[in-house]
């Protein structure tokens, strides 16, 4: 019982991260399609760095390589004014790209790393995820309490209220956009490191997921995280089937997807999205 | 002392000057009135000052010291003391009118916004205008009172001078008189107000001060005192087109609603509407005449009640671009619009069909290939009226604001038009917030007030006061 | 047209980092890449085989845009559709079974693409996440009945077709499926600029609360055009199975579906346009494996994915 609740914490640790990452882009008024591709290069930058620096080492360069794709999406999403959904989809199929030429440029591989250094001790676990509890928290705070989270949440229902004020809204988004691939980047960091290594494709749709426990969670950190316990137990007892073997294994790996529509479609008319989600500014 | 000086500003949109060397010059401690017909160019003299609308040239001071146009923003009016309501509010409809008075200048404490300390400033400011409850979200507060949080707004960033863009076209006449007596109080206390309207009454009962500006020119100045005829010329250029209502005898019930409820929005409307009739609904904004006009059109389904609309209908929506035309058609694929079930499957070329109609309409320019979006507010609506009017066998016409945002040769234009279509027998059912435009045309009017009729009033009885009072729930 | 030449431009310079990050010469690589494609007839057949799939998934990204409905879920759609279309295609006698494969592959790929339009026209689940998650589902699907039910023992493919489509010859894996594929463009096209449902359709992508106005209905005209859309996804496998295999595999035609969303978005979700983008991006796909000896493919995965961002910017 014990092993089944931590391992759905370990299961969601990834989710919260990039589900966190995604509400703060999105309460910003910014389409985060792009988390799985965060994940996905924070994974493989943390492979990188771990290598070479340890787990630290692992756990800032997972970080950076998640600023960096959010670097690319603010820029074609902002500045260039791309849509939203395809400039998110986009930038998911430039990290699978970009990460198998990496895996094969640096690691002569097609399918994963070698073996790095990762989360080994409990303590080290814990660490991890108590500070993921934290900082679920600590955005809370951050976005109902300080004058920045107050222009962060304006800027996603009315840019041009916020800007007739002098609020930067562009500016706020940019960087909204950028904490964004920081979160989902360290969620990555935690699928690398917790799997000693990178595989192709490990973020494996939980950005999508993550996304989805933003909509379930109506925006809010506390939220989000809460439903993507949900999701990570969900992804725990399906786990749990498989080895028992009781149900075929590809119809357990549905649960979360199948879930995660579910959730969606009750979701919707109980919770509004931000007003302006998606929509390009100045107009 | 000079409160507002611009000069020779000039701004384009696309290739239609918007400003053509227009000026103003405020003095400090008046009220100053801005007028012109819509498309004037008063709104945008307006922006620039308050550096939302970028001018291509010209010179700007405020309070005496010269402003750079190239780099000119929001943030540095707000610096000089000068605040702007928009005719759109700018409010966030979420947040409390306290977290939008004091967005983007919070005061801290620590890393914390201090919201005890906001809260009491922003009280007190609201308290001299008459707005309580300011941790009430925005979506819960009625027009006037989002109107009043926009001015505490700018009030509590320590604005002197204020810039109202239309500030009346939202609200009754009552709400109106209270806020003439919120700008005079503060006129009062030494601010500037410069206002934006379309509406010359409410200049003569204002304005120290007036500028007239036409085509992106200023084409006169006034002092306080000046005859309203007078200025109604230097607006048009002219002698202005007058109204002149015809009689018409009613024949058979064509459009019925009994008992019809929709939401909270509309709670037990009955009315009717005769042939030839026109029928006038005032409300302010939000009362349910905006949801009882799309059940009738049939794009609401009532939850209650029974509609009966005998005969063929049209229907000119409230929200032009969001219901009546679609910018990226053209504009033969908008004149069919609504009656392409009447065409064949395959359908046929469309262009020949739209060339007449463009030409009844007067649309301009009358090319069926055109984009919608590449039309003036006037021709768009216009390709409306002529779309719902031009059909032969119009029995009942829904039209909900048919002239907002329109000029003034439109808006005649478009009022004949349904005079015509009532006097050649349709049921008219006519939605304004214009009381003077329900006044020319219809013979009775319903006021709405929350999702109720409140009022009917035959034309002759329909004063500003008794409509106003009507509007806001204050008597039968 | 600059746009287009902008995203170009981009591409080819990160294409160039990315083969002299490898130790090639770009101009190298180009030339390669050129003559192992259009260069003779069997590269141009390979090009049009590869290019097959993508006119199907294009067409169905922008059918449902012309909508203002994003089907990222062509992915999924195309799956069941050629899983269907192989088992169809071994079941049925000869002289119908290309037909009746065809039309069970596009049944199959309508079907998966409706559940998400009933969701968004019932619900108001968004398209965008339900199909994506559908994508999973119908991967997890696939793979069970396969193994279940359809592979043949000790493999991860279906039984042979009866009927196949005609090969285009020179050796390549291109067949008359090209042909139905061009076929399906033009007839989108007909639909889309010719017949009233299209222009309802159109209507309703512009400015859903006009058409309503004008009388069409949102939650019919959603969940046929993503029918529709899935539909078009779902005759994918026309070229894969019918045309080269003869039986479905695991994981045939994967990342089409994705691809159809550059194709769509190259091709300005104009139906005869994406026939051109297709066949671009087929020539990166077989000039890609090409010069697999120089450079990992996997470039061309990123430079396909640098197309779109750089394509889907706009003038402001």
């Amino acid at each position: 019982m014990i092993d089944f609740f931590l391992q759905g914490l370990r299961i969601s640790a990834p989710y919260v991260l990039a589900a966190l990452g995604g509400v703060v882009g999105e309460r910003a008024g910014v389409i985060q399609l792009g988390l799985e591709g965060m994940l996905l290069g924070g994974a493989f930058a943390a492979t990188v760095g771990a290598e070479h620096a340890g787990i630290l080492g692992g756990l800032a360069a997972g970080a950076l390589g998640g600023v960096a794709f959010a670097a690319i999406y603010a820029f074609v999403a902002l500045r260039a004014r791309a849509d939203q959904v395809i400039a998110g989809v986009a930038l998911n199929l430039l990290a699978v790209g970009l990460t198998r030429y990496l895996l094969k440029l640096i690691y002569h591989s097609a399918s994963n790393s070698p073996r790095v250094v990762g989360f080994d001790t409990s303590a080290e676990t814990g660490a991890f995820l108590g500070a993921t509890a934290v900082a679920a928290l600590a955005l809370q705070v951050w976005m109902l309490r300080t004058p920045a989270g107050l222009r962060l949440r304006a800027i996603g229902e009315h840019p041009d209220a916020a800007d007739s004020l002098g609020v930067d809204v562009l500016r706020l988004r940019a960087a909204a956009v950028l904490a964004t691939g920081l979160l989902a980047g360290l969620g990555g960091a935690w699928l690398a490191l917790d799997n000693h290594g990178f595989v192709d494709r490990m973020s494996g749709g939980r950005g999508y997921i993550a996304l989805a426990a933003v909509i379930f969670g109506r925006w809010s950190p506390l939220g989000a995280a809460a439903a993507c316990l949900l999701f990570g137990f969900a992804d725990a007892l399906s786990l749990g089937l498989q080895t028992a073997q009781t149900f075929p294994r590809e119809l357990t790996q549905m649960l979360p997807y199948a879930l995660t529509i579910i959730a969606v479609a009750g979701m919707v008319g109980r919770s509004r999205a931000p007003r302006a989600l998606g929509v390009r500014w100045p107009p | 002392m000079i409160a507002i000086q611009a000069d020779a500003i000039m701004k384009h949109y696309g290739s239609r000057a918007a400003l053509f060397g227009a000026s103003l010059a405020v003095r400090a401690g008046t009220i100053h009135a801005v007028v012109g017909e819509n498309g004037a160019g008063k709104s945008t003299l307006l922006r620039v000052v308050y550096g939302e609308t970028r001018a291509e040239g010209g010179q700007l001071s405020l309070k005496g010291r010269a402003v750079p146009l190239g780099t000119h923003a929001p943030r540095d009016a707000i610096a000089a003391g000068v605040g702007m309501v928009h005719q759109h509010f700018m409010l966030v409809p979420t947040l409390s009118v306290l977290d939008n008075v004091v967005l983007g200048r919070e005061p801290r404490r620590g890393p914390f916004v201090d919201v005890r300390r906001a809260a009491a400033e922003v009280a007190e400011v609201g308290k001299r205008l008459g707005l309580e409850g300011v941790d009430r979200p925005v979506e819960e507060l009625s027009v006037g009172e989002q109107q009043r949080a926009e001015i505490v707004k700018v009030l509590w960033r320590g604005a002197d001078v204020i810039l109202l863009d239309e500030p009346t076209a939202v609200l009754t006449p009552p709400e109106v008189v209270a806020l003439f007596e919120v700008l005079r109080a503060l006129r009062g206390e030494g601010k500037t107000i410069v206002i934006v309207t379309h509406k010359l009454d409410e200049v003569v009962a204002l304005a120290d001060e007036t500028t007239v500006l036409r085509a992106g020119r200023v084409v006169g100045e006034f002092a306080a005192g000046t005859a309203a005829d007078d200025i109604a010329r230097a607006i048009v250029g002219g002698t202005p087109p007058v109204d002149a209502p015809a009689a018409l005898t009613p024949g058979d019930v064509r459009l019925e609603a009994r008992d019809v409820a929709i939401g909270r929005a509309v709670r037990g409307v009955s009315l009717s509407v005769r042939a030839g009739e026109i029928v006038g609904i005032a409300g302010v904004l939000g009362n349910g005449q905006s949801e009882l006009m799309l059940a009738l059109a049939g794009i609401l389904r009532p939850d209650a009640g029974t509609i009966r609309v005998g005969g063929r209908r049209g229907h000119i929506p409230e929200d032009r671009h969001a219901r009546g035309i679609i910018l990226d058609f053209t504009l033969a694929e908008n004149l069919v619009l609504g009656r392409q079930r009447e065409l064949a499957m395959w359908l046929p070329p469309l262009a020949p069909l739209a060339r007449a109609a463009l030409a009844r309409g007067r649309v301009v320019p009358p090319d069926p290939d055109a984009h919608a979006a590449e039309l003036s507010g006037g021709n768009q609506q216009r390709l409306v009226v002529e779309r719902e009017l031009g059909r032969p066998g119009l029995e009942v016409l829904l039209a909900a604001e048919p002239t907002r945002g329109v000029d003034i040769g439109a808006s005649a234009w478009i009022r004949a038009r349904i005079r015509e279509a009532a006097a050649a027998g349709a049921a008219v059912l006519l939605g304004s917030s214009d009381l003077g435009e329900l006044r020319s045309l219809a013979g009775r009017i319903l006021v709405f007030y929350r999702g109720r009729i409140a009022a009917e009033l035959p034309v002759a009885e329909a004063t500003d006061e008794r409509l106003g009072a009507a509007m806001l729930g204050l008597s039968a | 047209m600059t746009r287009l030449a902008i995203a170009l431009l981009v591409a080819v310079a990160v294409a160039s980092a990315l083969i002299l990050l490898y130790g090639e010469s770009p101009a190298h690589v180009y030339a390669l890449l050129l003559a192992r494609t259009w260069g003779d007839a069997y590269g141009l057949g390979q090009v049009v085989f590869r290019a097959t799939p993508l006119v199907f998934t294009g067409l169905a990204v922008a059918f449902a845009f012309r909508a203002g409905l994003f089907n990222i879920g062509a992915e999924g759609q195309l799956l069941v559709g050629s899983f269907v279309t192989g088992i169809v295609g071994a079941a049925l006698p000869a002289p119908v079974a290309v037909a009746g494969s065809l039309a069970a592959g596009a049944l199959a790929g309508a079907l998966l693409a409706g559940i998400a339009g009933a969701l968004r026209a019932r619900f108001g689940a968004h398209e965008v996440i339900t199909t994506i998650m559908l994508n999973f589902i119908a991967q997890a699907l696939v793979l069970w009945a396969g193994r279940e039910a359809f592979f043949l023992p000790e493999t991860v493919h279906t039984a042979p077709v009866t009927a196949r489509l005609a090969s285009l010859g020179a050796g390549t894996a291109a067949s008359t499926a090209f042909f139905l594929a061009l076929a399906a463009a033009i007839a989108c096209h007909v639909f889309l600029y010719r017949l009233r449902p299209g222009f309802e359709l159109r209507a309703f992508g512009a400015s859903p609360l006009a058409a309503q106005a004008a009388g069409i209905s949102a939650g019919r005209t959603i969940v046929l055009t993503m029918s529709a859309s899935g539909a078009l996804a779902g005759l994918v496998g026309a070229g894969t199975v019918l045309g080269y295999k003869g039986y479905f595999e695991e994981g045939m035609g994967s990342g089409a579906g994705f691809m159809g969303i550059a194709v769509a978005l190259l091709a300005r979700n104009h139906p005869l346009a994406v026939v051109p983008a297709a066949l671009f991006f087929g020539t990166l796909a077989q000039g890609g494996l090409a010069a697999n000896a120089l450079v990992p493919k996997e470039s061309i995965e990123v430079i396909q994915a640098v197309i779109i961002l750089a394509a889907a910017g706009r003038a402001r």
